[in-house]
């Protein structure tokens, strides 16, 4: 036998008996920060690629998601911080050891970059839209002369969000199942999967809706690989680790992610995606919403899993 | 300088008092601690083998928690002591995921707050208040720097272990086996 037991009664809120200090809003702002990056992604890429008139939904109009999504990001990030008055702090500095000091500039400029190329495309929604003031005409102009430049920003800085998001949790060595250099591509994969589910949703064209059902089903077969790579980094690596992986294999979490995460989020939505490309006729919006559903679960049981697994006790 | 503590885990009762002392003297919210008591049994009856832990911050030299912190807030001041600037502070809670040994809390006010090696009393040249007040003496503070302090003499007498060290945190608290 072996047991450790804390006998001062440790209590400590949010830490005790295990830590719980990241609720909803974390893994919601996840789930929305790799979708913006995932549809932004392929609107700067198909605007580079120069098919903006052949993919018109993906460069122009599912873009407006991107700012909504981060906003509500933002705010619930704003509201998980206990100490909110002094947010500022974040920047006021630039601490390139801590993921969320890059994380939390790369979002300014990921926010700031999304709102003006929605407003380039403002006219896509509303024809008649009028800036009014001179100086916001000149701006648009000024952004229409250098779209390409905001494009590559916007390309650059969307992989970057992408893949930060899961390296905010892979830094952490203290949680075992989050510590695995796996989860920057896994969740830059399931952003991107979300972004192209959202462009299949929204596409009215159905060469573009049957492109995108492809890129869809080439990076939800990416995402099982790194999942399966994933669970034989664990297995092979050292007990905590072990330990961590059996939250998924046969622990708490192991209904719910193979469940949600894998069959629902990835294997069902695959099939379908597959049948619809073999001329099968599927309704768009159900891979579409089982691979967002599946984003999303994803990060709600990464978050909560990882900050189950520890080293002590 | 670089301060430590030693705990001989052989001395060790299991009292709490250190657990107590803590919160008085730190003024640690109610429901809160700094420091605990952490007991580990081995073997089976009757062959048993008990080992009691005082824990708390480790003081790491190499602190995942002022690494992560977004805003500098968890610094690491001269002697090697791990504080955390209140107001630097946004409550974000990536300190508290990122340490191993949980030894962070929120704060009802918001920030987060730990174990400062009683930085207050030490700068008067006082000890912890944990350590002063341990009834069968079995912690010992002090300046690894120093050979002639009480931990480098009893860390040099003596058998010792840190907590994961696996972990690569390099830490600062040390127990006596």
């Amino acid at each position: 036998m072996n047991e450790e037991l804390i006998i001062s009664g440790r209590e400590n809120l949010m830490v005790d008996p295990h830590l719980h200090i990241w609720h909803w809003p974390i893994p919601l702002y996840l789930f929305l920060g790799g979708l913006a990056a995932g549809v932004l992604f392929f609107a700067a890429l198909y605007y580079l690629m120069g098919k903006e008139n052949e993919y018109r939904s993906a460069v122009r109009r599912v873009p407006f998601i991107a700012p909504i999504a981060l906003v509500i990001g933002l705010a619930a990030l704003f509201y998980d911080l206990r100490h909110k008055a002094f947010f500022w702090q974040l920047y006021t500095t630039i601490r390139l050891e801590s993921p969320m000091s890059w994380g939390a500039w790369t979002l300014l400029v990921i926010t700031t970059a999304s709102f003006i190329w929605c407003a380039l495309h403002i006219r896509e929604f509303f024809p008649n839209w009028d800036w009014k003031y001179n100086w916001l005409k000149e701006l648009e102009v000024f952004f229409n002369k250098y779209k390409k430049h905001l494009a590559w920003v916007i390309l650059i800085f969307a992989i970057i969000t992408g893949v930060y998001t899961g390296i905010l949790l892979s830094a952490f060595n203290a949680r075992p199942l989050w510590n695995t250099s796996v989860l920057g591509p896994l969740f830059l994969a399931s952003g991107l999967s979300a972004g192209a589910a959202a462009i299949v949703l929204a596409s009215k064209n159905r060469e573009e809706r049957l492109l995108f059902t492809k890129i869809d089903l080439i990076i939800l077969g990416v995402e099982l690989f790194l999942i399966v790579h994933m669970f034989m980094g664990f297995l092979a690596s050292t007990q905590v680790q072990i330990e961590a992986a059996g939250l998924f294999l046969g622990g708490e979490y192991t209904m719910v992610f193979w469940i949600f995460v894998v069959i629902i989020g990835i294997i069902i939505p695959g099939v379908l995606d597959l049948m619809e490309l073999r001329g099968r006729h599927i309704p768009a919006v159900i891979p579409g919403v089982l691979v967002l559903f599946g984003s999303l679960m994803f990060r709600f049981v990464f978050v909560f899993a990882g900050q189950v697994s520890r080293w002590l006790y | 300088m670089r301060y430590a503590m030693a705990i001989d885990t052989k001395k060790c009762v299991g009292c709490s008092d250190c657990v107590v002392a803590c919160q008085t003297e730190n003024n640690v919210p109610i429901g809160y601690c700094r420091d605990w008591v952490v007991e580990v049994m081995d073997g089976t009856y009757p062959q048993l083998e008990v080992e009691l832990r005082s824990e708390r911050c480790n003081h790491c030299e190499n602190a995942p928690c002022v690494r992560c912190c977004p805003t500098g807030a968890s610094h690491i001041v001269d002697g090697g002591i791990v504080l955390v600037t209140p107001n630097k502070c946004i409550g974000c809670g990536a300190c508290i995921a990122s340490c191993p040994y949980d030894a962070r809390y929120p704060h009802p006010k918001g920030y987060v707050d730990k174990c400062t090696f009683c930085i207050h009393r030490v700068n008067q040249g006082m000890k912890p208040a944990c350590v002063s007040v341990c009834p069968t003496k079995c912690m010992y503070f002090g300046d690894l720097d120093d050979p002639n302090s009480e931990v480098s003499i009893v860390l040099k007498k003596r058998k010792s272990k840190t907590l994961i060290p696996e972990a690569g945190t390099k830490p600062h608290l040390y127990f006596l086996i």
